[in-house]
């Protein structure tokens, strides 16, 4: 019996995102790991074809679908081989925070660009001396007569370069208190002061544009706070449950596709006297051990999906999931590697890039170490 | 453990300043994303004697052992994954003649790889039999009182650079075992008949060339066989027991750099209003890297002292190079975890050696093959049945 109740709606959306992925991105995705870039155009196309945020309500342009439609695409996505086109970090992680928290008139404005691709959205949260420790946020926003001035800078963040739209966590430097002087707002780009830094150079995720963010006194309207002053801090907190359970998505959905093609690999290669490598006992073992771990983590994802789905609490539950699904992924796509021998070591092999690129799941969105701290205090250890 | 010597202390010592002075950040990260080779370091580290310090005076080496050799890679290595690994394998495949060879070929090859001036290739494994040489395709028939070799390999490291290459190839296709057949030649690059192409790009170490290479009838002359004919596995065998100790030894040193970019970073590093490294989760870590390292330490030396003493052998070498690449990818993998996000950017040097063990754990066998050695080596052969 599935956990997840995928209806023939669900079934007919991932056959057409199948399809959009092989057509327009498969074929690119080389070239942008290449190019450290995705063109721009590939956002817009996604929106038309009505793959972003298809959860936002249909008043604002949006399908108003189910938790499971995000799941689809981020399954979909994770056999891109491509990071810079990201709809789950847009559609999941980010516009939450407008449709969650946003006002009538922020959604309207915004809401219909984040599903159609004009719109392209960051979250920025960390900084240079606030990763793990976000309450050592430096980054400020001084509110005065009917005007916030946002000043400060943010780094890591994920579609930075592309992003026409920040949710940005800055601080109220009369509070010295950074659990009630954390508020959020939405700074569109240019802002005048608003200024995109370097795309950062790294491991894995080229395509990805990962940047710095930079805030020289830019002056928004007060309008662009989300939610009330001061309640940053518990809005970053209740959107985290959703973008670590995307995290998890996308370690189940990339493990499951590493174990599938190393299992293809080793039963279609043989050593010099034509034995297959699946046919070796320690092999054997290493990929039953592996498939069982997919298995166990598959599982665990696909009930926390439909906890999600009712709504329940599963914070506890999420922060697990999390390290617990990103270090499984870690540990099959490096394992996978040392099986395949030196093809493992060449980039013409797509988990090379897999494993460079899973690396980064078991520090972002709050790194494996944190999501332990956070189970430990919520069980009150 | 062993306690090295006042000499031995001295290269130690030679290497690590030479490596501060000579490995800039910036050209690491340059050269990792250009592929290019550090020639000028290369030159300079020859110069002063730190290629094949193994190699005897006569041959421009230093005279020393395989222990003074792991100290160089060591030390190299700690000082940038990158350039120590690239650097300590300009000769690979060179032992075979050092080892094996006559005194002209000694004569011949072995002063311009030592003094920097040409690279070696080592062209053991062929096309579709991924570690495995015990059935050669290439083949080496006599003409005319020459060689004639045909057949093609992969993964020839330095296989764009190199000056010659140490191919191995069948002569005798009837032999029984197989194995008995194979014999090991010298081939210059350029020999008529070579082609050369770049096997692709790599997870890391892309400065050091990786070629496949097709014998089409390349003629060499009889001199250029090594050793006796019908040798080439066992030489092989005992050059690999050699080079993986080598390779154990850069693990080691792998392991000990980013162990101590990690460590500066946990000391520096302030979050929540103090250096990550009071949080006890992160001390612990520090604590498993260096158990980890003192592991590794103890099984390269104590293998290239073996070695050194003339008792070396497969499994010992197997060991050690399973042991301390194992070491090696922990002990990396939680650098970058420590570092976070930085652990992640190019920039902050520790994922390129992340990246760089991850080859080691590869290369020269994966710890499946090295368990087999082990395995037959402590258990030998079982007869099935009654």
């Amino acid at each position: 019996m599935n956990i997840l109740n995928y209806t023939d709606e669900h079934q007919a959306f991932r056959k057409r995102l199948r399809e959009f992925i092989s057509t327009y991105v498969v074929p690119q995705a080389k070239h942008w790991e290449k190019d450290h870039f995705i063109p721009r155009d590939m956002w817009r196309k996604m929106g038309e074809e009505g793959f972003l945020c298809t959860n936002v309500a249909r008043e604002y342009g949006g399908m108003g679908g189910d938790f499971i439609y995000s799941s689809i695409v981020c399954e979909e996505m994770a056999a891109s081989m491509q990071t810079g086109l990201a709809p789950t970090l847009h559609s999941d992680v980010v516009v939450p925070y407008i449709t969650e928290y946003g006002s009538d008139a922020q959604k309207k404005k915004y809401l219909p660009g984040c599903v159609s691709g004009e719109i392209v959205t960051a979250i920025a949260m960390t900084e240079p001396d606030a990763g793990s420790d976000l309450t050592s946020m430096r980054t400020t926003a001084v509110e005065e007569d009917g005007y916030v001035t946002i000043s400060g800078s943010k780094t890591f963040i994920s579609s930075g370069i592309h992003s026409d739209l920040a949710v940005v966590a800055a601080r109220n430097p009369d509070i010295a208190d950074p659990y009630m002087g954390m508020s959020i707002y939405l700074l569109e780009a240019g802002t005048p002061g608003f200024e995109k830094g370097k795309k950062l150079d790294k491991m894995g995720w080229n395509s990805q544009d990962t940047a710095e963010l930079f805030f020289n006194n830019c002056r928004i309207p007060i309008e662009n706070r989300l939610g009330d002053k001061g309640m940053g801090f518990l809005m970053l907190m209740g959107k985290l449950q959703q973008e670590r359970l995307c995290c998890a998505m996308g370690a189940v959905y990339g493990a499951e596709m590493c174990v599938n093609g190393l299992m293809d690999y080793c039963k279609k290669t043989s050593d010099a006297s034509d034995k297959p490598l699946s046919k070796f006992q320690a092999i054997q073992f290493a990929l039953v051990e592996m498939a069982t771990e997919v298995k166990i983590g598959r599982t665990f994802l696909d009930k926390l999906i439909a906890d999600h789905m009712e709504g329940l609490d599963v914070k506890v539950e999420t922060s697990m999931a999390k390290f617990w699904t990103t270090d499984m992924a870690n540990r099959v796509l490096g394992k996978s590697l040392e099986i395949m021998g030196e093809f493992g070591s060449y980039e013409a092999n797509p988990l090379v890039q897999g494993w460079r690129d899973m690396r980064v799941t078991s520090i972002f969105a709050g790194t494996n170490e944190i999501m332990k701290y956070i189970v430990s205090k919520l069980m009150r250890l | 453990m062993i306690e090295f010597n006042k000499s031995q202390k001295q290269i130690q010592k030679a290497v690590r300043s030479f490596a501060k002075g000579e490995f800039e950040k910036e050209r690491v990260l340059e050269l990792d994303r250009t592929g290019e080779y550090p020639s000028a370091i290369h030159a300079k580290a020859a110069e002063l004697g730190f290629i094949g310090i193994h190699f005897p005076e006569t041959y421009s080496g230093g005279g020393l052992g395989f222990v003074e050799q792991a100290l160089v890679a060591e030390e190299l290595c700690a000082a940038d994954s990158s350039f120590g690994i690239t650097l300590t394998m300009a000769g690979y495949g060179a032992e075979c003649i050092l080892r094996f060879g006559s005194d002209e070929q000694k004569e011949a090859f072995l002063p311009g790889v030592v003094e920097g001036r040409t690279h070696c290739g080592a062209a053991f494994t062929e096309p579709g039999n991924g570690y495995d040489i015990t059935k050669l395709s290439a083949v080496a028939v006599m003409k005319n009182g020459n060689y004639v070799i045909t057949g093609r390999k992969t993964g020839v490291v330095n296989g764009l650079n190199a000056g010659f290459y140490i191919v191995l190839c069948q002569t005798d296709l009837m032999a029984q075992p197989f194995t008995s057949g194979s014999s090991l030649f010298i081939v210059e690059a350029d020999r008529k008949g070579l082609v050369i192409e770049n096997a692709g790009e790599r997870l890391s170490l892309n400065m050091m060339s990786t070629a496949n290479i097709i014998f089409d009838q390349v003629e060499i002359p009889a001199a250029n066989l090594i050793g006796e004919a019908g040798k080439g596995y066992d030489y092989v065998q005992k050059f690999l027991a050699e080079s993986r100790l080598l390779a154990a030894a850069q693990a080691l040193g792998v392991a000990r750099g980013a162990y101590e970019r990690a460590m500066f970073h946990i000391k520096n590093r302030e979050q929540f209003n103090r250096p990550i490294g009071v949080f006890q989760a992160v001390r612990h870590k520090i604590a498993d890297m260096a158990a980890q390292i003192a592991v590794a330490r103890l099984v390269t030396y104590d293998s290239a002292q073996v070695f050194d003493n003339g008792a070396g052998d497969a499994a010992t070498a197997s060991i050690a190079k399973m042991v301390a690449c194992k070491a090696a990818m922990a002990v990396t993998d939680e650098a970058v975890q420590l570092l976070g996000g930085y652990g992640y950017m190019r920039e902050y040097e520790v994922e390129h050696f992340y990246r760089d063990a991850k080859m080691l754990e590869i290369r020269d066998g994966n710890q499946y093959l090295h368990k087999d050695i082990i395995a037959d080596a402590e258990i030998g052969k079982l007869k099935a049945g009654k």
